[in-house]
C-alpha cells in the first residue's frame, strides 16, 4: 500500500510490545455482575456465551430425540412409540438440529466470541444489534417450543407441500413462524459480521493477513444475508396458503408442489454451506496452530470458501433429481454439484500440506480436526456418489442420503465445532479441561459415530428408504448396530458435559496462549478483558507466520497516540523499520 | 452392498456405483495414510521446533484441482448417460397407469383391470409406468430395478424398466407421505410372457366363484383396506372393522350414524363425506377401483366381524 507517495498518506506509528497479563483479576466474566447485566450486555463475548448455552440446550434436546428414534428402530413396527409419534420425533430432531443448532452454532458462538478478537476490535460493529439477534433467536425458539407442546409437527424438517399445506397434523403454523423469526437473527448476525470485518480491522490487518477463520465467517455471512430471505418468503407463502387458502403450492387449489421444493432448496442448500463453511475456518486455525507452521495455500483456502459460497447457490436442484424436473435441469444441476466438490477437495489437500514438515502436537482440538478431515472426506465422496445422476435415482431418499449428510453435518461441522470449542475454551473461560478425558471422549464419539452411520450407507445402498417407521426384516441387524453406535455417542457427549463442567469449576488456570498460537486472539489475557485489548493492536505479520518471533505479534500503538487517529492509513513497512 | 440387479439398466448404474466407491476408497486411504503418517513423522519433539516456511505451491494446487476435476467430469458424463437411458423409454414399452394414494399403490392395466399393491409385469419386455398421485407426493421405488420417480398430484411422471428375470421385487414409497408411509409397499410380480397374458385375462375374476364373505375377505387384503382398518379391534389410522356393522357411530360434527350398507358403501366411494370422530380425513376414494359386486362382498365380509 502507498509505496509511491509515502509522504502524503503515510503516518508513522509509535508501537511497542504489550505482553498479555497472565490470569488477570478483572476480566469480562467478573467485571459486570448479576443476571440483569448479562441479559442486557452488548459485549460480544457474553452474547457468544449466551448463544453457547442456548445451542447446547437445543443440541441436547435434539440429541435425545435422535436416541428415541434409534431406540424405536431397534425392532420393525412398533417398539414403544406409534407411527405418528415417530414421525413427529424425526421431524423435530431434524428441524431443531438444523435451525436451532447447526445454522447458528459456529457463527453465533465461536464467531461472536472470536471475530472481534481476531480483528483486534473492542466489539462487533453493531453491539446492540448483536444483542437483538440473540433475543430474536430466543423468540423464534420459544415459538418452536410452543409448537412442540401444542401438537408438534410431522412434516419432516423440509415441510414439503402439499403434505404440509393440507394433510399434516399438528401446529405447523407456530413452527414455521418460529423459523421465520429465527431467519432474522441469522441475517442480522451476517450483516454485523460483514461490516465488522470490513470496518473494524486493527491497523495492519490487510485482506491477506485476515485469519482464515474470518474468511470462513465472511463467506458464511454473505450466504446468510442472500439466502435466508428466500426461506422467509417461502414460509410466508406457505402460511398464506394454509391460512388464506391462496393456491401457491397445493395442487388442490391450483398450486404447484414442485415450486415449493425449488424455493425451499434455494435456501436450504446454501444453508448447508452456512453450516459447514465456518467449520472450514476453524479447521484452518487449528491445523496451523498445532502444526506450528505457516498455513499452506492461504489464498487457495480463502478463495475456495468464497467459491463454495457462490457455487453453493446454484446447485439446489440436486435435491430434486427424482422430483420430475426436466432432464436438462438435472444435467446442469448435476454438473454444478460436481464443481462445488473441487474447492472442497482443494481445502482438504491444503490442510494436509500444512501438516507436512510441521511440528504436530496432538492436543484435543487437533485430534478433532483430524477426525474432521477423515469423516468430512467420506461425506464429500458420498456426495459425489449422490451427484451422479443414474446412481442418485437409486439412492435418492434412502438411508444412503441420511448417512451422507450426517457425515457432512456431524462428522464435518460438529467435529469442527468441537475442535473450535476445545481450542478456544481456555480463552473463553481461562480454564483448562482435562486433556486425558477429552481425548478418551473424542475416541468414544469417533467410534460411536462410525458405528451409527456406516451401516446406514449399506442399508441405503440396499434400498432402505428414509423416514420409515416400519421396515422389512432384512435391515434389522443394521438398524440395531446403528442404534448401539448412537448410544455410545450419547455416552461420549455426557462425558464431555462432565469434564467441561469440571473444568469450569475446578479446571487449572489457562495461560494467555496455551497452544503457542500466533493469532491475535491469543495475544490478550485469558479470560479476555472486558474490552478485549488494553491497547490498539498493530499487525505486521500474517496470523500463521510461525517463523517470526512471538514478540512481533504483541505490538500495539503506544499510549500517547492511542486510537484518535486510527482512521488514517498506516504504512506497515515504516513500522517494521521502527521495530528493527 | 447393492440388491440383486434385475433390470436391463441396473448393471450400468451398479458399474458407476462401484467405480465411485472404489475410487473414493483409494483416495480416502491415501488421505488417511497421509494424516496418520504426518501426525507421527512430524510429531512435536520439542517446544523449540522450527518449521519450514512453505506458503504455497502453484504446481501442486493445479495438480490437486485438475485431477479431481477430470475424475468428476468422468463421473458426471457416466451418470448422465445412465440417466438418459433411465428416462428414455423404448417406444414399444407396455404401459401401465400407476396411482399413488395415501397409503396404497393402484395399477391400472389396458384391460381395465385394477390391482392394488400388486404390480404384474412381463419379463424381457420394457414396461412404462405413467404415474400420478391423488393426494400428496409419493415416490415409486423398486430397488431391484434401480428405478425411482416421484409421483405428484398435479401432473404425470413416468419411469420404465425391463425386468430380466421372473420373480418378485419389493416396491417402496420413498417420499415421506404421513402416518403409514412406511407401510406403503407393493410387490412387483415378474411373469413370463405367457403367464403374464394369462394373468391379465383372468385377473379380477379369480375370486368370482367364491362365496361373498370369502371374496370380501380377499378384497380387503388385496385392496390394502387392512393397512388402515384392522379386523381384530386394533386402532390403526382408520376405525376397525370389528363390530362395525350395525353399530352407532359418532361423526366429527356430532352426527350419530348407524353403520348400515349405505354408510359403508358411501365410506368406500366417498370416504371424506363423513368422518368418524377422532379420525383424520385421509382415506382415498375407491370409486373406479371397486365395482358394485365387490363392494357387496366387502360389506358381507364386514357383517361377519362381530
Amino acid at each position: 500500500m502507498a509505496t509511491n507517495d509515502e509522504s502524503k498518506n503515510v503516518r508513522k506509528l509509535q508501537v511497542k510490545r504489550f505482553k498479555p497479563e497472565e490470569n488477570p483479576e478483572k476480566h469480562y466474566l467478573n467485571q459486570e455482575k448479576g443476571l440483569w447485566a448479562w441479559m442486557t450486555t452488548v459485549d460480544h463475548k457474553k452474547i457468544g456465551l449466551m448463544y453457547l448455552g442456548s445451542i447446547t440446550f437445543f443440541f441436547f434436546i435434539a440429541g435425545v430425540l435422535a436416541l428415541l428414534l434409534r431406540t424405536e428402530l431397534l425392532t420393525p413396527a412398533r417398539s414403544f412409540m406409534d407411527a405418528d409419534m415417530y414421525n413427529q420425533v424425526f421431524t423435530l430432531h431434524g428441524a431443531i438440529m438444523i435451525f436451532f443448532f447447526l445454522v447458528p452454532s459456529v457463527p453465533t458462538v465461536l464467531g461472536n466470541f472470536i471475530l472481534p478478537l481476531q480483528l483486534g476490535a473492542k466489539d462487533v460493529a453493531f453491539p446492540r444489534l448483536n444483542l437483538a439477534s440473540y433475543y430474536i433467536y430466543v423468540v423464534g425458539a420459544l415459538f418452536t417450543l410452543f409448537a412442540i407442546f401444542t401438537g408438534g409437527i410431522d412434516t419432516g424438517w423440509t415441510f414439503y407441500t402439499p403434505y404440509s399445506s393440507s394433510a399434516a397434523g399438528g401446529n405447523i403454523m407456530a413452527m414455521t413462524f418460529g423459523i421465520f423469526i429465527l431467519g432474522f437473527s441469522s441475517i442480522l448476525t451476517g450483516v454485523n459480521f460483514l461490516v465488522t470485518i470490513h470496518k473494524m480491522r486493527s491497523p495492519g490487518i490487510t485482506w491477506n493477513k485476515l485469519p482464515l477463520n474470518l474468511w470462513g465467517l465472511y463467506a458464511t455471512s454473505i450466504i446468510q444475508i442472500l439466502a435466508t430471505p428466500v426461506l422467509a418468503i417461502t414460509l410466508l407463502l406457505l402460511t398464506m396458503e394454509r391460512m388464506l387458502s391462496i393456491g401457491i403450492f397445493d395442487p388442490a387449489i391450483g398450486g404447484d408442489p414442485v415450486l415449493y421444493q425449488h424455493f425451499f432448496w434455494f435456501y436450504s442448500h446454501p444453508a448447508v454451506y452456512i453450516m459447514i463453511v465456518p467449520g472450514f475456518g476453524i479447521i484452518s486455525e487449528v491445523i496451523s496452530t498445532f502444526s506450528r507452521k505457516v498455513i499452506f495455500g492461504y489464498w487457495a483456502i480463502a478463495l475456495s470458501s468464497l467459491a463454495i459460497a457462490f457455487i453453493g447457490f446454484l446447485v439446489w436442484g440436486h435435491h430434486m433429481f427424482t422430483a420430475g424436473q426436466s432432464s436438462l435441469a438435472n444435467m446442469v444441476f448435476s454438473f454444478l454439484t460436481f464443481l462445488v466438490g473441487i474447492p472442497t477437495g482443494i481445502k482438504i489437500f491444503n490442510w494436509l500440506a500444512t501438516m507436512y514438515k510441521g511440528s504436530i502436537d496432538l492436543k484435543t482440538p487437533m485430534i478433532y480436526a483430524l477426525v474432521f478431515l477423515f469423516l468430512f472426506t467420506i461425506g464429500g465422496f458420498t456426495g459425489i456418489m449422490l451427484g451422479a445422476l443414474a446412481v442418485d435415482i437409486h439412492l435418492h431418499d434412502t438411508y444412503y442420503v441420511v448417512a451422507h449428510f450426517h457425515y457432512v453435518m456431524m462428522g464435518g461441522m460438529v467435529m469442527a465445532f468441537l475442535a473450535g470449542l476445545h481450542y478456544w475454551w481456555p480463552k473463553m473461560f481461562g480454564k483448562m479441561y482435562s486433556e486425558f478425558w477429552a481425548k478418551i471422549t473424542c475416541a468414544i464419539i469417533f467410534i460411536g459415530f462410525n458405528m451409527t452411520f456406516l451401516p446406514q450407507f449399506v442399508m441405503g445402498s440396499q434400498g432402505m428408504p428414509r423416514r420409515y417407521f416400519n421396515y422389512i426384516d432384512q435391515f434389522q441387524s443394521f438398524h440395531q448396530f446403528s442404534t448401539i453406535g448412537a448410544y455410545i455417542m450419547g455416552v461420549g457427549f455426557l462425558i464431555m458435559a462432565a469434564y467441561m463442567i469440571h473444568s469450569l469449576v475446578k479446571g487449572k488456570p489457562a495461560s494467555s496462549n496455551p497452544w503457542g498460537s500466533r493469532a491475535l486472539e491469543w495475544q490478550t489475557s485469558s479470560p479476555v478483558p472486558l474490552h478485549n485489548f488494553e491497547h490498539t493492536p498493530v499487525i505486521i505479520n500474517g496470523p500463521y507466520d510461525y517463523h517470526k518471533p512471538m514478540s512481533e505479534f504483541q505490538l500495539g500503538i503506544t499510549a500517547s497516540q492511542h486510537a484518535h487517529h486510527a482512521d488514517k492509513p498506516v504504512d506497515i513497512s515504516t513500522q517494521e523499520k521502527e521495530q528493527a | 452392498m447393492l440388491p440383486p440387479a434385475k433390470s436391463t439398466t441396473a448393471a450400468e448404474t451398479d458399474a458407476l456405483f462401484h467405480f465411485i466407491t472404489s475410487t473414493s476408497l483409494i483416495l480416502l486411504l491415501g488421505i488417511t495414510i497421509a494424516i496418520i503418517y504426518f501426525a507421527w513423522k512430524y510429531r512435536r519433539r520439542s517446544e523449540d521446533d522450527v518449521t519450514p516456511v512453505i506458503t504455497h505451491n502453484s504446481k501442486l494446487e493445479i495438480t490437486w484441482s485438475v485431477i479431481p476435476l477430470i475424475l468428476v467430469i468422468i463421473v458426471f458424463g457416466w451418470g448422465l448417460t445412465g440417466y438418459m437411458n433411465l428416462t428414455t423409454a423404448p417406444d414399444d414399452a407396455y404401459e401401465i397407469r400407476v396411482v399413488g394414494k395415501s397409503w396404497l399403490w393402484e395399477f391400472h392395466y389396458d384391460t381395465g383391470h385394477v390391482s392394488v399393491n400388486e404390480l404384474h409385469v412381463p419379463v424381457d419386455r420394457p414396461v412404462k409406468l405413467v404415474m400420478s398421485s391423488d393426494d400428496v407426493i409419493h415416490s415409486f421405488y423398486i430397488p431391484d430395478f434401480r428405478v425411482k420417480m416421484d409421483v405428484l398430484p398435479n401432473r404425470y411422471t413416468s419411469l420404465w424398466f425391463e425386468a430380466t428375470e421372473v420373480g418378485e421385487s419389493i416396491v417402496y414409497c420413498a417420499e415421506y407421505c404421513g402416518t403409514a408411509h412406511s407401510n406403503m409397499l407393493a410387490t412387483t410380480y415378474v411373469h413370463s410372457q405367457e403367464d403374464f397374458e394369462m394373468w391379465l385375462e383372468t385377473a379380477g375374476s379369480e375370486d368370482d366363484d367364491l362365496d361373498p364373505v370369502a371374496r370380501g375377505e380377499q378384497l380387503v387384503t388385496r385392496n390394502a383396506c387392512d393397512t388402515c382398518h384392522s379386523t381384530d379391534g386394533t386402532r390403526l389410522q382408520g376405525p376397525t372393522f370389528q363390530g362395525l356393522f350395525g353399530s352407532e357411530r359418532e361423526m366429527d360434527d356430532g352426527e350419530i350414524v348407524v353403520a348400515d350398507e349405505n354408510y359403508i358403501r358411501e365410506s368406500i366411494l366417498e370416504p371424506n363425506a363423513r368422518i368418524t370422530a377422532g379420525f383424520q380425513p385421509v382415506m382415498p376414494s375407491y370409486a373406479g377401483t371397486l365395482d358394485d359386486r365387490q363392494i357387496d362382498a366387502i360389506i358381507e365380509y364386514i357383517k361377519t366381524l362381530d
